[in-house]
């Protein structure tokens, strides 16, 4: 008996199983004290889409071996970057997704470029790369708010009115906010499914899950797998790191413009700073360790863990007003979690 | 961040002492010119530059000192301060609650703080033991992780689990902890250290100064009667004048008549920071001390000789966690209102990055290189908005280059350090793998 449940808890991933059960205990509470469920299932549904890319971003950096990606604020800088020229442009034209899919494009040369950059700093200090990545972020993130000051964009959308430089957040309710989730939107009762959004994720996984199943894609997982035993079968163990830098940069730069697009507003300064700490941990709840990921673990842990805050939100606010609980439950889940995965690598290096 | 080689120091000439010494030095010699560029474009009067740099050195300096022993010990920077900081930050709001006042309330949280910090120390050296190799990236998650735990039972467990009623610190709905409390009042803490005894600055500076010119001759003669080669001229010469440079500056400034002679000096709480001082040193002279270095060089080989690892390791973090706690309250004392729920976060980072600057690395440390890379940073800290404001007509920008500062530095050290231990794996596996 006792067995079973272990080999049970075995299956489903210590961490899966724990969040899994609090959502379904916050789950229960909502119904039980009246909360809008369709109102919640709404919100549960548009924070998974609007989170997913940025987790999705994780798996080329695990499976090139570089890990959980915490310097996903360089990719993100980057997608803000691409949506701050696209509305500087004008390049909002319907065709172009109101200026979604422009932006998209503008920020794959600097997605690249810094990825690259980023890729060559990640090959000098193997072993450390969790480390030297969170503050890699942090310094990128701390710079660039110099940049938003100097800058010389002029849109009167995005600098202040008066004073100088970008605004703390720029609102694209005039460009492409809510254009994904509006994008062959439904209502089922009082649930409204987001299918723009959620099918670009999906797509995002599914052009991922190719890629991987390419002769690239394996080559750079092999490397990441056993750098030891692909150098030895000819692969370029470096190369094949630079290149999971620049996707996992690149998704990064996409995720932060989905994220931006379903917010409705772009956030600029401090914001991404800490950006990366929830996607790491979404794929940890998924089921990833900081050496293997796969799609599912994405789509589920995304799922699992903004579901979870998502929730937790009204019902904390319920039992317990004028405080923000569900601020300090992700705190305590994203960090534990990211905790228990660097527990588990036990002694290397 | 070159090895110093003392065996040869006799035989070298001065130049190269002088070229070895700013080798040695980069990071603070860069660091020095930035600031003094900052001070001038900030055209900041002196005698504020000058007094707000003695407070925030007095208070942030055992924040500082806190890191030292961990970087010996191999665990890295510490960025689990923060969870010391917490410690220290209960023991003040139970001192508030009972209204314990002054120095009385003060040494009263020093107390109460260290087995709470024990135990924080504990549990971080528990985790860090599990993740050997990625001590510094575990110790920062735990201190975000601390920090939710620290939210929780004070937002949420206070009033309800932990019963207390006080109108002053309690939210008016009657559970939490207010943002802020007033250590300002008759019965707080506020300045119950730095105002035991006031000294103006720069006549205690002429003071130590010739205490140190005295104590500095005897040595040498000492050193010299003794007739051992060891005797560093240039190291003797170099302090000698910086000590009459010290002096001389400090009788100028009493007998000229700008305000600088009014800046007064906290002398119970340098002697505070000064006994940590001696104590980060003296330790190193102990057996235990040897431990933390030889772990520090390399844990295996410590293994061999017999040395319990783990055990000397907790040690190492219980020091620091209680270190930070009372340097926590040192900070709040002087600070006079306690942010509870934000005056910890950014410790770590500061006190790091001050560490930094002075000249310090991953696996390098002394409390001097702490002291400087305090001044240097807070340097920064005092006239960046006002450089800024100046060159750039902003003084955002200023206050943003501070912030990428701080943060840059980490990175550059942290990856510096990387690279480093990645070249001599390297070399070793070459080593061993060479017939």
């Amino acid at each position: 008996m006792n067995e079973t449940i272990n080999n049970i808890v075995k299956r489903i991933g210590l961490p899966r199983l724990i969040i899994g059960l609090l959502f379904l205990a916050t789950c229960l509470t909502a119904v039980m004290i009246d909360l809008p469920f369709g109102l919640i299932v709404s919100d549960i549904l548009r924070r998974f889409g609007m989170f997913g890319v940025l987790s999705l971003a994780m798996v080329p950096a695990i499976q090139c071996g570089t890990g959980p990606n915490f310097a996903l604020p360089i990719g993100i800088i980057c997608g803000i970057l691409g949506t701050l020229i696209a509305i500087e442009f004008n390049l909002t034209s319907p065709l172009l997704g109101y200026g979604f899919i422009s932006a998209i494009i503008i920020s794959l040369p600097f997605a690249v470029l810094s990825g690259w950059l980023y890729g060559l700093l990640l090959n000098k200090i193997k072993g450390s790369e969790m480390l030297v990545a969170t503050y890699t972020g942090f310094s990128i993130v701390s710079f660039m708010q110099i940049a938003w000051v100097t800058l010389p964009f002029k849109h009167p959308e995005m600098r202040w009115p008066i004073g100088i430089g970008l605004r703390v957040t720029v609102s694209l309710a005039s460009t492409f906010g809510e254009v994904l989730n509006k994008l062959w939107g439904f209502s089922i009762g009082k649930v409204y499914f987001p299918t723009g959004l959620i099918l670009f994720f999906l797509a995002c996984c599914a052009v991922v899950w190719v890629y991987s199943r390419t002769k690239a894609g394996i080559e750079m997982s092999a490397a990441g797998a056993n750098p030891k035993f692909a150098a030895a079968s000819g692969i370029n163990v470096d190369k094949n790191r630079i290149i999971g830098t620049i996707l996992s940069t690149f998704l990064g730069a996409v995720g932060v413009i989905v994220y931006s697009l379903s917010f409705g507003f772009l956030q600029l300064y401090l914001a991404p700073l800490y950006m990366a700490f929830p996607a790491v941990a979404a794929v940890l709840i998924g089921g990833a360790s900081t050496s293997k990921i796969k799609i599912s673990h994405v789509i589920i842990g995304t799922f699992l863990f903004q579901g979870l805050l998502t929730v937790a939100m009204p019902v904390a606010n319920e039992l317990v007003p004028e405080g923000n609980l569900s601020e300090m439950l992700r705190v305590i889940v994203q960090n534990g979690i990211i905790l228990y995965a660097l527990t588990r690598i036990g002694g290397e290096s | 961040m070159a090895e110093p080689n003392q065996t040869k120091t006799t035989q070298i000439s001065l130049s190269t002492k002088i070229k070895r010494l700013a080798f040695d030095n980069s990071v603070p010699i860069l660091f020095i010119i930035i600031c003094l560029l900052g001070v001038y474009f900030s055209q900041l009067p002196a005698v504020f530059i000058v007094n707000q740099l003695l407070t925030r050195i007095t208070r942030n300096s055992f924040l500082v000192l806190a890191l030292v022993i961990p970087v010996i010990a191999g665990l890295g920077l510490n960025f689990g301060i923060v969870i010391g900081a917490m410690a220290g930050q209960f023991a003040i709001l139970i001192v508030t609650h009972y209204k314990v006042a002054g120095f009385n309330g003060f040494m009263l949280s020093l107390l109460l703080s260290t087995p709470i910090a024990i135990l924080f120390g504990i549990l971080t050296a528990m985790l860090l033991n599990r993740t050997k190799g990625q001590e510094m990236i575990t110790s920062m998650i735990a201190g975000f992780f601390a920090n939710g735990v620290y939210q929780f039972i004070l937002l949420f467990l206070v009033g309800t689990l932990i019963p207390m009623k006080n109108p002053d610190m309690i939210l008016s709905r009657g559970i939490g902890i207010r943002n802020t409390i007033d250590l300002a009042t008759k019965t707080g803490i506020k300045y119950a250290l730095d105002d035991v005894l006031k000294y103006p600055f720069f006549e205690v500076l002429v003071v130590a100064a010739i205490v140190g010119i005295i104590a500095l001759s005897i040595n040498y003669f000492l050193k010299k009667k003794k007739g051992s080669g060891e005797v560093d001229n240039f190291k003797f010469v170099t302090l000698f004048i910086l000590m009459a440079l010290v002096m001389g500056t400090s009788i100028w400034v009493l007998n000229s008549n700008t305000l600088l002679k009014t800046v007064k000096l906290p002398i119970v709480t340098v002697l505070f920071i000064t006994v940590i001082w001696v104590f980060n040193e003296l330790i190193m002279k102990t057996k235990l001390g040897q431990d933390f270095r030889t772990i520090g060089h390399d844990m295996e080989i410590a293994k061999i000789s017999g040395i319990n690892v783990d055990k000397t390791r907790t040690i190492a973090m219980i020091i620091s966690t209680v270190l930070a706690a009372w340097g926590q309250i040192i900070f709040l004392q002087n600070i006079g209102t306690l942010s509870t729920y934000g005056a910890h976060v950014q410790i770590a980072t500061f006190s790091i990055a001050s560490i930094l600057l002075g000249g310090a690395s991953v696996t390098k440390a002394t409390s001097g290189q702490a002291i400087i890379g305090l001044i240097l940073f807070h340097t920064l800290f005092i006239v960046s908005p006002k450089a800024g404001n100046n060159l750039f007509g902003d003084a955002q920008i200023g206050e943003f280059f501070r912030a990428f500062i701080s943060y840059g530095v980490i990175g550059v050290a942290l990856g510096l350090h990387a690279w480093n231990k990645r070249v001599q794996a390297m070399r070793k596996h070459l080593d061993t793998d060479a017939p």
